[in-house]
């Protein structure tokens, strides 16, 4: 059992999940995920790993499903039943680019230890975050620190440029001139950003998210095809050229278990709450 | 002496149509009488010819004979001297083609049941309650680590810390036990007696650390720094696919994402586990090794309507032992042979609704010695199917490899050893099992580890690689 040292609701739905831990930052790195288990009920679910110091490993992760409903209502003292890491292959270093860095609901929080490398190995970041209304966006001074520009965008206009990140970045790309482009958010943000920069031929990083069991590779349900071949989010990604990926049939993967998962969180909460 | 008796001495099951709606075990193993009866059989041979057939040179006539006088304890006893794991050998060895191939009995009739005698004598040990610890020898202040809780690394375990040496066991999983917990499913091995042998060595003096994944959370160097030697038993956990259309849609599934849901995750039991799985009505599982049998039965108590086994060869060549193939026959599969998948077909959700294949027939034999199978052109059709579990086999997982510079790896992934020692290219790692051999089995994965639990001791003692 692994102890929570903290759990607090960042903004509605999204939570920051602190695990004590005195191994996972010996090998961490920016891009990496851990895999954890809220009880012995729960299933595996990766999160982003989105800092790490010699006593603990911190996550983001969006409330949404029975096993994220059981970590959200963790509270320091709590324990979970497993946390295993750093996986997955981390962020590919480069040095004095232009980087374009986006990161949506959880991935905000997941952009954080990239943005840093990345500044720390002396590229030019360049950080959008966004969100439907302004009271979704976070951690803005943390990811300001690390970034060399920083804008926000909502949809109802709440804050920062008003509208969808795709009118943004496609503004954006059309007055600058950028290297690479790195993704970190949902499915959907993950995919808009990669058919945003498309056409104009950026190179795109994702962050993917594809459903895992064991995450060490051993049981292949997050392949992912890329390139026309079969690479697994776990081992091979979770991050990969956003440009190869097929889209479509990662959406429809992501979807598996939506009718499980709905009834699995009736279930917990009829348990629970009665 | 008595008359020989030319058959086993049958063990009870539950009835097939009673066990494909639950989890319990399917054989109920020997009471003391049966047990007892079946012991008589042995000849007590004064060259026993089984020994060479088992991996890791259990004294076999010298536990059954204790078997046969009823003196149970020594029966066990004899048995744990060489074999760490005798509740799982006992189930899941294929004994038909090690020990008891090699029993005379059965140049004339069935051979001593030496798997069910096995069986039965750790299953006596289980209802004492608790098990005796032996004596364990003063520390030599060696440490070795294991990575990988599976039979193999448990073996290794079992061997080194009885002479003396601190082990640990590096578990990437949340559980022990490795294949024999999340590929083998409860009604052919309950857990609880995976982890009553894991147990059984902790008590011992082993230690074992979970969620810890070797060329992550620490790398093969990184361990080398604190122990004196390594023994890599990863099994083989990289799941083949054919590459064919549609390998990718919803509903098709690796065996061991579907074994590992079902038994490591206890998804038989959603929602009161969180993990689902699907419960497909019509079931198509590809392959014919144990594991497609494993995913077959599995696939039966998960609900389904009707299971098919779609195997390229005929029957004779499926490698699933004869016992799995006749259970799996008994509870209802359907055997659809000399058939191959060439194509999925799904839905407008994409999930896989159709299932293409094409008949085969048996040519010239291949390097395999099996006979090799040939399409039969224009024979395609196509079949309705809503799961589909691709059982082909697998090869050893990359994450060591990748991460260990120095240690020598064969054109599939495998890590390279001497077969004599289990030594790897790599001074101070050793590795055996699956990772070592591709899909093999328990039992060989024990004798790799019983092979290496002695040249690392030999090095611990000497210092000589």
């Amino acid at each position: 059992m692994y102890k929570v040292i903290k759990r607090e609701q960042i903004v509605p739905n999204i939570h920051l999940l602190v695990i004590q831990s005195d191994i996972i930052y010996k090998n961490a790195l920016a891009g990496e995920f851990v895999v954890v288990r809220a009880d012995e009920q729960g299933e595996r679910i990766p999160l982003n790993l989105v800092d790490w110091n010699k006593d603990s490993a911190s996550l983001v992760f969006m409330e949404v499903g029975t096993s994220t409903r059981k970590l959200a209502s963790l509270e320091a003292g709590d324990e979970v039943a497993t946390l295993a890491g750093p996986l997955g292959k981390p962020t590919e270093r480069v040095s004095e680019k232009k980087i374009v860095c986006i990161g949506g609901c959880y991935g905000i929080g997941a952009l954080y230890p990239v943005i840093r490398m990345f500044k720390e190995n002396k590229n030019h970041v360049v950080t959008m975050v966004e969100a439907r209304s302004a009271f979704l966006l976070y951690w803005q001074e943390r990811l300001s620190r690390y970034s060399d520009e920083f804008y926000e965008i909502t949809r109802d206009g709440t804050k920062g440029f008003k509208g969808h990140i795709s009118d943004f970045l496609v503004d954006y790309l059309k007055k600058n001139s950028v290297d690479l482009l790195y993704v970190q958010g949902c499915t959907y943000l993950t995919y808009l950003a990669s058919e945003t920069t498309r056409p104009l031929g950026v190179k795109t990083i994702v962050g993917l998210n594809p459903i895992m069991v064991d995450a060490t590779g051993m049981c292949g349900v997050c392949r992912v095809i890329v390139g026309g071949e079969i690479k697994f989010g776990c081992v091979d990604g979770p991050e990969f050229d956003g440009h190869q990926v097929d889209w479509e049939n990662l959406i429809a993967r992501r979807k598996t278990y939506i009718n499980a998962e709905i009834y699995s969180l009736s279930f917990y909460e009829c348990e629970r709450y009665g | 002496m008595a008359k020989i008796v030319p058959k086993k001495t049958p063990m009870r099951e539950q009835p097939p149509k009673e066990r494909a709606k639950n989890y319990d075990e399917v054989p109920y193993g020997y009471n003391q009488q049966e047990a007892t009866q079946e012991a008589l059989r042995c000849l007590q041979c004064k060259k026993p010819t089984c020994i060479q057939g088992c991996p890791v040179e259990i004294d076999i006539p010298g536990f059954i004979k204790f078997i046969a006088e009823g003196n149970f304890r020594a029966a066990i006893d004899r048995l744990k001297e060489k074999n760490v794991l005798p509740a799982v050998c006992g189930r899941v060895c294929p004994q038909e083609d090690q020990c008891e191939k090699l029993c005379v009995l059965s140049k004339k009739y069935e051979p001593v049941a030496i798997g069910r005698l096995e069986r039965f004598a750790a299953d006596w040990e289980r209802g004492q309650g608790e098990f005796l610890i032996p004596k364990i020898p003063q520390s030599t202040e060696k440490k070795v680590a294991i990575i990988g809780a599976g039979p193999g690394g448990l073996t290794v375990a079992g061997d080194l810390v009885m002479l003396g040496h601190g082990v640990t066991i590096f578990e990437a999983l949340h559980r022990p036990g490795g294949v024999l917990v999340y590929g083998i499913p409860e009604f052919r091995l309950p857990k609880a007696i995976v982890y009553r042998e894991v147990d059984y060595l902790l008590q011992c003096g082993v230690k074992l650390v979970l969620d810890f994944i070797v060329g992550k959370t620490a790398t093969i160097d990184q361990l080398l720094k604190e122990y004196d030697a390594l023994y890599i038993g990863t099994g083989a956990g990289l799941p083949w696919f054919m590459n064919i259309p549609g390998e990718n849609l919803n509903g098709v599934y690796s065996a061991n994402e579907y074994l590992t849901r079902s038994n490591l995750m206890k998804a038989y039991l959603f929602p009161e586990y969180d993990t689902p799985i699907v419960r497909g009505k019509n079931v198509a599982v590809i392959g014919g090794g144990n594991v497609a049998m494993d995913c077959a039965r599995t696939a039966l108590r998960l609900g389904a309507h009707e299971v098919h086994i779609v195997y390229r060869r005929s029957l004779k060549e499926m490698p699933a032992r004869i016992e799995e193939i006749h259970h799996a026959e008994e509870e209802g599969i359907i055997f659809d042979i000399l058939t191959l998948p060439v194509k999925y077909i799904g839905d407008e959700k994409d999930w896989v609704k159709e299932m293409e294949c094409i008949r085969m027939k048996l040519g010239e034999p291949d390097a395999s010695g099996r006979r090799r199978p040939v399409p039969i052109e224009g024979s395609n059709f196509i079949t309705p199917v809503d799961t589909v579990v691709c059982a082909i086999g697998q090869s050893p997982n990359p994450l060591i490899p990748q991460t260990t510079p120095g240690l020598k790896i064969g054109k599939w992934g495998n890590i390279e050893v001497d077969p004599k020692t289990g030594k790897t290219s790599k001074k101070g790692c050793w590795a055996g099992g699956d990772v070592v051999r591709g899909g093999a089995t328990v039992i060989l994965a024990m004798g790799d580890g019983r092979v290496a639990a002695r040249s690392m001791h030999e090095y611990l003692t000497t210092g000589v690689w």
